[in-house]
Order: C-alpha cells, then sequence, then structure tokens
C-alpha cells in the first residue's frame, strides 16, 4: 500500500451554541490512500456530516473551534490560511452533497456553475472551460451535453442534477472525492446508477472517495473501509468485510440488525431502541451505553464511568468497547446468525 | 413573453377604466357641490346654475363621465362664447377652482416629482443595500448591531419629524443652504436645483434606506444558510464572489418587488415631503386640490399615481423573470 493520502488526526469540532460549546466531532482519526474509498456511517446527528464539512474547512472558521489534524497530500488544512484552503477546495478535494437541487444555484445556468468551477483554479480561455463542461457532463452521462449546459437545474430531474454535481466536483482533477449522502435524495434506481457512476469514475481517475451514508448498501456497494461514528466519536474502523461479517461494536451490530431484508418476509424490523444522544448532554460513560443491550456484561458498571478507548481489537480492527473482545465477538456471531435465519 | 406583456397591458387598461369610474363616483358621493364652491362672494342662484352647466355637472353621473372618457381621446370643450374654455386632449378635466386644465397642473408638477422620486431612489437604494449587506456580513459584530440600531431608528421615525428637523437645522439655525430657492431644473441652475433638492432627497432616503438596509440583510442571512452557498464555498470561490454574487442574487427578488413599488409610490407624490419642502409636485397638487375640493385635480392625480404603481407591477413582474429562471411568465 502507498502512503495515505489523507490523514485525519484527533479531529475534533466545536460549535459555539447559546447553551455552551458543542463538541460535535471528538478525536476522529483516520487515513485514506488514492483509489481508495473509505465511508463514514452513522445515525443523523453522529458527527459523520460535521466530519466530512470539516475536511474541507467549510465551517465558519472564526467560530467553530477545531482541533487535530488533517494533513491532505502533505498539507495540514486545519490551521491552513483561508487563502490556501481556497485553493485546496475544488481543486484537490471536491465534494458532493446530498440534495443536488438545492446544492446547485438556482439561478445560474449549469454550464455556468460548472465553467465556474473550472476557472477558479485553472487559468485557461472560457472555450476551454466550456469543453472541459461538456466533456465532463458526458463523461457522467448526461446526454446532449451541449444543450444541457444551457439548462437551469429546475428543468433537470433528481439524477441528472446529482450527475452534474459530480461532474462539478470532479472538474478539476480532484484526488479526494467527498460525498456527503450522495444518493440519500434519488429514487432507488438511480441510487445504483450513481453508485455504479462514482466507482467507474474511480477507476478511471484513481480518486479517493470519502463517502458519507446511513444506508448501509452503500456501504457494501462501494466501500473498502469503514468508519462508523456514534455521539461524535468513531465507535468501529475496519475493512467493508470485518465491519459486516465481525462486528464488535454493540453499536455496528445494532445497525447491521436493523437494515430490512428481502429475504426474510414477515420479519420484523430490528431497530435499535432509544435515540441518538443529545451532543451538549453526554452519558458520562460509553456514549452509547444507555442504548447498549450488553453494558451488564461489563464488570463494575465501567459502562457508566469511563469512556472506553478505541483499541485494535484481535480482529485487526479498531472497535471502541468495554466489552471483552471474547465476549463481543460471541454476541456478534449470535445475532449474525440469527440474522441470516440460522436460528430457526 | 410578447403576449405576456400584451394581456398585461389589456388588464392595464380595464384597470385604468374601473378607476376612473370609481375616482369618479366621487363626484356624485361628496356633499361639496363645486358650482356653488366656485361662486365667490356675490353668489346668486342663478350664477350657480350657470355654473352647473358650464362645468357638465347639471347631467346625470353617467353622461358626466361619459364626457370625461370622451375629453381624455379627443380634447373638451367647456361652455360657449365669452365663457368658453378649451380643454385639449388628453383633458382630464379642468379645474374652475385654479382657472387652469388638470392636464397643465400635472405636466407642471411631474418633473418636480419625478426629480425627487428618482433621486431619493438612487441614494436609499444604494445606501440601503450596502448598509444591508455589510450587516449581514459582519452578523452581530458591532458594526451590523449599529446600523441596525440606526436603521430601526429612522425607520421608527415619521418622515414628517425627520423633514422638519432637517429644515429647521440645515436651513433656518445653520443656514447651510438658503432657506428659500425655487425648484429649477437641473440644466437651467445645477446649484440651485441642488439647494432645493438635497433635503428633501436626504429625508426620503433616511426612511427607505432604512427599511432597504434591514430587509436587504434579512435577504442575505437567509441565503447565506442556503445549500448552494456552501457549493460555492466547496468551489473553492473567494469570499466575495460567494457574497456578491451566488448569495445577493439569490436575495434579490423582495428587495426589487420592494423598490419596484416604492419607486411608484413616490412618483405617485411624496405628499407630506413635498409639503414641507414647498416642493410643487404631484403630492402637494393632490392635497391641495382635496383641501380646495377640486375634484378634476383630485381625479387626475389619483390616475397618474395608479399608472405609476400598475406599470410598475408589470416592470416588476417582467424582472422577476430575468433574475428568476424558474420564473415562466405565460
Amino acid at each position: 500500500m502507498s502512503d495515505p493520502f489523507l490523514t485525519v488526526n484527533g479531529l475534533g469540532v466545536t460549535f459555539p451554541t447559546e447553551d455552551g460549546p458543542l463538541q460535535a466531532v471528538d478525536d476522529v482519526s483516520f487515513t485514506l490512500t488514492k483509489g481508495r474509498t473509505l465511508a463514514i456511517v452513522g445515525e443523523s446527528g453522529s458527527g459523520k456530516s460535521v466530519t466530512s464539512q470539516a475536511l474541507m474547512g467549510l465551517h465558519n472558521r472564526k467560530a467553530v473551534k477545531m482541533v487535530g489534524e488533517v494533513t491532505l497530500d502533505g498539507q495540514e488544512l486545519v490551521n491552513a490560511s483561508d487563502q490556501e484552503l481556497r485553493a485546496v477546495r475544488g481543486k484537490k478535494m471536491a465534494m458532493i452533497f446530498q440534495d443536488p437541487l438545492s446544492a446547485l444555484h438556482p439561478y445560474y445556468t449549469i454550464g455556468k456553475q460548472l465553467i465556474e468551477a473550472r476557472l477558479v483554479h485553472v487559468e485557461e480561455s472560457k472555450e476551454a472551460a466550456r469543453a472541459r463542461a461538456i466533456t465532463m457532463l458526458d463523461r457522467v452521462g448526461i446526454p446532449s451535453s451541449t444543450q444541457r449546459m444551457d439548462d437551469y437545474p429546475h428543468q433537470l430531474s433528481g439524477g441528472m442534477r446529482q450527475r452534474v454535481m459530480i461532474a462539478m466536483g470532479l472538474i478539476n482533477d480532484p484526488e479526494l472525492l467527498i460525498a456527503d449522502e450522495p444518493t440519500t435524495a434519488l429514487d432507488v434506481t438511480v441510487q445504483a446508477q450513481i453508485l455504479d457512476l462514482l466507482i467507474d469514475l474511480q477507476r478511471e481517475f484513481g480518486t479517493a472517495i470519502i463517502v458519507i451514508t446511513h444506508d448501509l448498501g452503500v456501504v457494501a456497494g462501494m466501500a473498502d473501509e469503514v468508519v462508523v461514528m456514534y455521539g461524535g466519536r468513531v465507535v468501529e474502523h475496519g475493512s467493508v468485510r470485518d465491519i459486516f461479517y465481525k462486528p464488535e461494536m454493540p453499536y455496528t451490530l445494532g445497525l447491521i440488525a436493523s437494515m430490512p431484508r428481502m429475504d426474510q418476509v414477515n420479519e420484523r424490523l430490528d431497530p435499535i431502541p432509544g435515540q441518538p444522544p443529545s451532543m451538549l448532554n453526554l452519558p458520562k460513560g460509553c456514549v452509547f451505553r444507555p442504548r447498549c443491550a450488553y453494558h451488564d456484561l461489563v464488570p463494575d458498571g465501567r459502562c457508566d464511568t469511563e469512556r472506553p478507548d478505541l483499541l485494535l481489537a484481535q480482529t485487526g480492527h479498531e472497535v471502541r468497547c468495554h466489552l471483552a473482545s471474547s465476549v463481543r465477538q460471541g454476541i456478534a456471531e449470535e445475532r449474525l446468525t440469527a440474522l441470516a435465519g440460522g436460528v430457526a | 413573453m410578447a403576449g405576456y406583456v400584451v394581456r398585461r397591458l389589456l388588464a392595464m387598461f380595464g384597470m385604468l377604466i374601473a378607476l376612473t369610474i370609481v375616482t369618479f363616483l366621487m363626484f356624485a358621493v361628496i356633499p361639496a357641490d363645486p358650482a356653488r364652491l366656485s361662486c365667490g362672494k356675490t353668489c346668486t342662484p342663478e350664477i350657480i346654475a350657470a355654473n352647473r352647466v358650464l362645468y357638465g355637472i347639471d347631467k346625470p353621473i353617467a353622461e358626466q363621465y361619459v364626457a370625461f372618457a370622451k375629453g381624455l381621446v379627443v380634447g373638451r370643450t367647456y361652455g360657449s362664447g365669452a365663457t368658453e374654455v378649451n380643454c385639449p386632449a388628453p383633458c382630464l378635466g379642468y379645474s374652475f377652482v385654479q382657472d387652469e386644465n388638470v392636464t397643465d397642473l400635472i405636466k407642471t408638477a411631474l418633473p418636480v416629482t419625478i426629480n425627487l422620486a428618482i433621486g431619493a431612489f438612487i441614494l436609499f437604494m444604494v445606501v440601503g443595500i450596502s448598509v444591508g449587506v455589510i450587516s449581514a456580513l459582519r452578523r452581530g459584530k458591532v458594526t451590523d448591531r449599529v446600523s441596525m440600531g440606526v436603521a430601526l431608528f429612522f425607520y421608527s421615525f415619521p418622515v414628517f419629524f425627520i423633514g422638519l428637523v432637517l429644515l429647521y437645522f440645515v436651513k433656518i439655525k445653520w443656514r447651510l443652504i438658503p432657506a428659500s430657492v425655487e425648484y429649477v431644473p437641473f440644466y437651467e441652475d445645477p446649484v440651485a436645483y441642488l439647494q432645493v433638492m438635497i433635503l428633501p432627497w436626504i429625508t426620503l432616503a433616511l426612511l427607505y434606506a432604512a427599511f432597504y438596509s434591514r430587509l436587504t440583510r434579512n435577504q442575505m442571512l437567509e441565503t447565506l444558510g442556503e445549500d448552494y452557498i456552501r457549493t460555492a464555498r466547496a468551489k473553492g470561490l473567494a469570499e466575495r464572489v460567494v457574497i456578491g454574487k451566488h448569495a445577493f442574487r439569490a436575495g434579490l427578488t423582495p428587495i426589487v418587488t420592494a423598490a419596484g413599488l416604492d419607486l411608484a409610490g413616490i412618483l405617485g407624490g411624496a405628499v407630506i415631503t413635498e409639503s414641507i419642502f414647498r416642493l410643487n409636485g404631484i403630492g402637494r397638487l393632490s392635497i391641495q386640490a382635496v383641501t380646495n375640493t377640486d375634484l378634476p385635480v383630485v381625479v387626475g392625480t389619483v390616475l397618474v399615481a395608479a399608472v405609476f404603481v400598475i406599470v410598475a407591477n408589470l416592470i416588476v413582474d417582467l424582472l422577476y423573470a430575468v433574475i428568476d429562471p424558474r420564473v415562466r411568465l405565460t
């Protein structure tokens, strides 16, 4: 494996609110090499979108406090100047968003928006930028791309709009693409097309991709590595196989168990009980403790008093849990077998 | 688009006819008799009766309206012989109180009002929008709070108060500007023109700039939270492009609406401002007409104001389509 292209180390993001500082992301670390895909998974409010926007430096940097390090291709970004960050945004790393209708400016043609994205970073003529934009539209599968250049976002379908977003993200050949819930706002059939497109483009350009999602189907479809987030923290981090077949953290297990399945008719969904924690009022111990069914198995009530660390487990991936490794594996095996229909 | 404009113009025509009917009905409803009012001290029933015939108000109201409408198109003659009065088309009526054609009265007053309106408009749009944008960018900071506080201050004060204060200090107490200057067109005497216009402009501009700075600030703050602003930042655009181009364009629609109607409103007569500064514009003309029960002038000024509002509405609607491509005029 080559050197990591992106290194995130101990990233923390704190917002000022009227009720005091709110730490939305705490101690997030991961690395990513070119051509690979990392999925960040979690419920709403788990800090996954905040993390991705922090990587891009999209938070109001005067008000929001950021700690830790983000190194992209050898350049540190957390303490970079606005100018340095702007030079990287849209050039070395690009981002596509959840709802392509609201993420595209309603008053400008898509051609204008694409050309603008190109000309911010590349010094070339308007005609060259226009030609480049048309090539990109072709590449993301937009038919009669030359005519579409003069269309406004509202004249395109949802899937087409997301393709335009992707074309805009990739117009300067970024080495890192951050996709924040890229398929959530789309029809299921279109979702698959967009995922296929992203995978194809990754193969072609060798882009590193971070995909933010709560959809484990997306994770299984494209990710190499998975970071599971809960309450602003990484609770489990490993290869996609490890996360799906050998999950150890009870929260990850809960996510997998709560997925609807086609092969089990009449089976009730198995949701994780309770609500995600309020970030202003996190539990003292493990943040997942109030919703965890297995905290009794940990001696001395450590789940109530002590925050677990993210530790390397025997299986080779990182887990944040007080349960003994053997106990976790036992629970996982039992739950997964039950899910697969092994228990009659 | 062309079809839309034609249909809107036709509708405008219909609306104006309806408006003339409504204003004309005032003649029938109000308990004043123009024939008696313009009769003078040595009034006899014979003179009043003669006046009624002369003014054309001896006939039924419907017939009077037809005469009025006809006068608009082909002109009109009141009375005959020695008392004959000519009112060429477009005749809005004849003011027997002022012994002049209403059309001529309006023609004299209109340039004053137009100069007042356009000068004030440019002033308050530039100031209001700039202050609003800066406030939005410095949200919560001292600049924002001070400018919004000042804006609220001027927005709360009635225009006659601001006008009188300016008049008293600038013209009377400090004598910065000669107190008695009559309106002269800019091309005749630019200095005198500015001496007359500057205070009315400032008076109107203070009130409206306060409104527009608050409106612009709110619009900017609303659009700055939109997803496409985040996209613009994610592209690596400089903050000044994000705000000056992407956010401002998106927040423009309500500002254009309000601006169009406000400009039309002032063109229809800034009654208080014109009265304070003794500018003989449409506003002052109409307030004097109302005071003197000079009904033909009232009808005329109401019509002029209505035309401005209706035309402004049409222009604003056309501008919507220019600003927002999602608006289709059909």
